[in-house]
């Protein structure tokens, strides 16, 4: 079966410094795969190659067999990557529910829509599950803009999920959240439909055992290594490198 | 208080230009017909720079397209209003079209610089091309408007000023009603945050072309009122200065909003009209002086867009105030 | 006249030089201020301006009268940029839209100010004695002052150049260019870097508008002429390229001069068209560079 994304020796430079050095990267449907490595080590580099944010110098990504290389951010969301930015980005000035009603409108539009009132219509009955699935319901009349971080986190996560992507990039979706906080997106992670894969970025090592099946350590934009939670315990190399970059 | 305060004010103002012709003299009449044209392009420049956080001093140009555009109409073509608004706004459309590849890539200071040197070019060309635009001397004698097929022409300051208002309610009106559709949202959501909307899968380069392009159908439209209500069109009428007072007057109503934007750039325009009468000498002092406390007063104008492109990775860990994120790559000196 | 011939593409040609790296000086202040602090000083042909009503009021035939016109004219737009930074400092965070409309406002009131000063009038303005006549160039007639000019101006862009590149405070500007935050970590204040980035090009200005005075002369519309020529210079010369700046200046010199002697039909169009091929062909990449730098 086709993996859902692949990347093939994907290179990145910035100026004279090397981000990505020709690294692999391969996710089945549904997997939960999680980056680790030290500061720099070009994981969220590899997070923007996928996103199409950044545009790499070498190396090919592929979405279920397509290669969507030469596409940028929008057509790639179209084509059912999500994401969920390190410092949660949302829609100030609109409130809460809209800010996931626009989310969902162009998931409306590829539906076939084309009425605005019937494409508005559906994008309203998707914002609506989503608000009371992350539980955002009573905050809907609220400017995002207003809202505490963790809060925005919240946001996000339903502004992401508003496009029913396929492939859920998180950039370290804990930074700056509370202990109570990290729970309810641990829970809600966990809880999401087998059919989303997912790619986190994440520091905090009980947070990729939890949530992840398979884990890949990137070091100075090299794959240091890939294998399940258990096997990169395990490895001494990968630790003894993690070691090095925490300190 | 709010809630209740808007509609009274709205009624108020609207009361107000109506029942004005019959209050002032037909010169004050002729001078409100073309303030009102003005505050219909201040309503593109607001739907630009307020709503959808494009900072714009550019839509002189195709406001001088859309007044050419209708002059040259109603002198060869047809004499029937609702046409020359038509032909004005595509003529502005049409514009603000040409100019895309060089807008559509910029935001900010780097927006205003552009835009500015597009309004002052077109000035320059209307200036120079005197075969059709008369040159600096102006197109004059432009034939009176009908406002309708079967309508009289429009022969008093009063008639003119009644349809440059009607025109420009409906416009307004309009401009209103799509804004309160996934428009309105999707352009807010475009000042607030680019990035995440691309991330959302929405074609913001499409949005940002498509709301250039309304504005500039909109100024053209207003252009045209211009030539009917002024039955006169020459470069003077869009000038650096008025791109400026029309910034101006936007800030003066608020940024964002529509209707403040209209009644912003109207006191504006009518306060430097005034000024030239009461202090001829002293008027451009005085109003620079004005723009440079307004500039002191009003805090702070609507964050602008950021860049285009978001920076290479280098965003800093953890949450930061949205503030934070002042587009500072968005320019630069290279040797 | 002697026998000499007035070829009539030669002469526009220099002159186009002339006029080119008159508009470059001009224009490097502003490529500095929107540079390295953001700024869109639309005051810059004000104090364009004011060199010229200087050179126009202080210049009198002789070669003290130049210097001293130099000195008095670039000490005033040199303070009168400085004044925009300062009135900028309270407005400074506070967004493009309300530093457009204070530079604005400044200029409007500083056009005021001066028509008020040296009346409506364009002034006349005498050139050095020594430098009134012409001189034969490769056969062809012209007017001393431009030849000299352009090499002042050819010496003043070179010295820019060099101050950018090699000097302190030079890279200091270009570190602001790449990250303003990181220059204020080194202890050196945006608010500092204002002044003197503003100074800085009110001095350029000021220096043009003295030496560029017997080439566009002072009066009500000068501001607003050196404002737009400049900024289209800054615009086709891939906003922010000090290199680009001076070719975009160069090629507008030669449409505004040789362009009206070739094809004076065309000529108002052509400005536009330059910009239109040039930013289409460079708006991709002009977006990428930008962010590069």
């Amino acid at each position: 079966m086709t993996p859902l994304l692949t990347a093939e020796a994907v290179t990145v430079r910035y100026g004279s410094l090397t981000a990505l050095d020709a690294v692999d990267l391969r996710i089945p449907l549904g997997q939960r795969h999680a980056l680790i490595g030290p500061n720099g080590a070009g994981k969220s580099t590899l997070l923007d190659v996928v996103a199409g944010v950044t545009r790499a110098a070498g190396g090919r990504v592929r979405l279920a067999g397509r290669d969507v290389t030469r596409l940028g951010p929008a057509a790639r969301a179209r084509r059912g990557v999500g994401r969920i930015h390190q410092r949660p980005a949302v829609w100030g000035s609109l409130t809460v529910r809209e800010n996931v009603l626009v989310a969902a409108l162009p998931r409306a539009e590829r539906a076939g829509r084309w009425h605005p009132a019937a494409r508005r219509r559906s994008a309203g009955r998707t914002a609506d599950a989503l608000l009371d699935r992350t539980g955002l319901g009573d905050l809907a009349a609220t400017p995002a803009g207003q809202l505490a971080h963790g809060q925005r986190r919240q946001v996000e996560i339903a502004v992401a999920l508003a496009g029913r992507p396929r492939l859920l990039l998180l950039d370290e979706p804990a930074a700056g959240l509370s202990a109570v906080e990290v729970g309810w997106l641990v829970e809600f992670l966990r809880g999401l439909p087998r059919a989303v894969a997912v790619l986190l970025v994440e520091h905090r090592l009980d947070l990729v055992y939890a949530l992840c099946d398979t884990v890949t350590v990137l070091r100075d934009g090299r794959t240091l290594a890939t294998g399940s939670p258990a096997e990169i315990r395990a490895s001494g190399p990968v630790r003894q490198a993690y070691a090095e970059g925490v300190t | 208080m709010v809630r209740l305060l808007r509609p009274t004010v709205a009624v108020a103002v609207l009361a107000g230009l109506v029942a004005a012709p019959w209050v002032v003299d037909d010169y004050t009449s002729a001078l409100l017909a073309r303030t009102l044209a003005l505050g219909l392009v201040a309503v593109g420049v607001a739907l630009l720079t307020g709503v959808a956080g494009l900072p714009t001093l550019g839509q002189t140009a195709p406001y001088a397209a859309g007044a050419y555009a209708g002059a040259l109409v109603g002198g060869h073509l047809c004499d029937v209003g609702a046409v020359q608004v038509l032909v004005a706004g595509a003529a502005g459309a049409a514009l603000a079209t040409a100019t895309l590849p060089l807008v559509l890539p910029a935001r900010g200071v780097v927006l205003l610089m552009i835009t500015l040197a597009v309004g002052e070019l077109a000035v320059v060309l209307a200036g120079r091309w005197t075969s059709v635009t008369g040159g600096t001397d102006g197109l004059a004698g432009i034939a009176p408007t009908r406002p309708l097929w079967g309508l009289p022409v429009l022969t008093t300051d009063r008639a003119r000023y009644l349809y440059t208002l009607v025109v420009v309610a409906v416009l307004v009106g309009l401009v209103l009603l799509v804004l309160r559709t996934r428009v309105g949202l999707l352009l807010r959501a475009g000042r607030d945050d680019e990035a995440r909307l691309r991330a959302s899968g929405h074609r913001v380069a499409a949005h940002v072309a498509g709301v250039h392009v309304a504005a500039g159908a909109i100024a053209g439209a207003a252009g045209s009122l211009l030539a009917t209500a002024q039955q006169y069109v020459s470069p003077a009428d869009f000038g650096f200065d008025t791109s400026a007072l029309l910034l101006l007057g936007v800030v003066v109503g608020g940024t964002a909003s529509v209707g403040g934007a209209l009644v912003g750039a109207v006191l504006v325009v009518a306060a430097r009209d005034w000024l030239f009468g009461a202090l001829p000498g002293q008027a451009p002092l005085v109003l620079g002086l004005a723009f440079v406390v307004v500039a002191h007063l009003l805090p702070t104008a609507r964050r602008a867009r950021p860049p285009a492109r978001p920076r290479p990775a280098s965003a800093p860990l953890g949450p930061r105030p949205a503030d934070a994120r002042r587009p500072t790559s968005a320019t630069g000196v290279r040797a | 006249m002697s026998g000499v011939p007035v070829d009539p593409y030669v002469v526009p040609a220099l002159d186009g030089v002339a006029y080119g790296l008159l508009v470059f000086v001009a224009a490097a202040g502003l490529v500095l201020c929107f540079g390295v602090a953001g700024i869109l000083n639309l005051a810059h042909g004000t104090l364009f301006a004011i060199g010229g009503y200087t050179a126009a009021a202080l210049l009198d035939g002789g070669w003290g009268s130049l210097a001293l016109a130099l000195v008095v004219g670039v000490g005033a737009a040199t303070a009168a940029g400085a004044l925009v930074a300062l009135l900028l400092t309270r407005v400074g965070a506070a967004g493009h839209l309300n530093q457009a409309l204070l530079t604005f406002g400044v200029a409007l009131a500083g056009g005021s100010l001066l028509v008020a000063a040296f009346g409506p009038d364009d002034p006349p303005v005498r050139v050095p004695a020594a430098l009134d006549g012409s001189v034969v160039v490769a056969g062809h007639r012209y007017a001393a002052y431009r030849l000299v000019f352009i090499v002042l101006a050819a010496v003043l862009a070179g010295l820019l150049h060099l101050a950018v590149r090699r000097t302190r405070a030079g890279m200091l500007v270009r570190a602001a260019v790449d990250d303003a935050e990181m220059v204020a970590t080194l202890g050196v204040s945006p608010a500092v870097v204002r002044v003197g980035v503003l100074a800085a090009a009110g001095a350029l200005a000021g220096a043009a508008g003295v030496l560029g005075a017997p080439i566009i002369g002072p009066g009500p519309d000068t501001a607003d002429a050196v404002l737009l020529l400049s900024l289209v210079v800054v615009v086709l010369g891939g906003l922010g390229s000090m290199t680009g700046t001076l070719l975009a200046a160069l090629a507008v010199g030669q449409i505004q001069t040789l362009g009206v002697a070739l094809a004076p039909s065309a000529a108002p169009f052509l400005l536009f068209a330059a910009m239109a091929v040039v930013l289409a062909v460079r708006a991709r990449g002009l977006a990428t560079a930008r962010r590069a730098t």
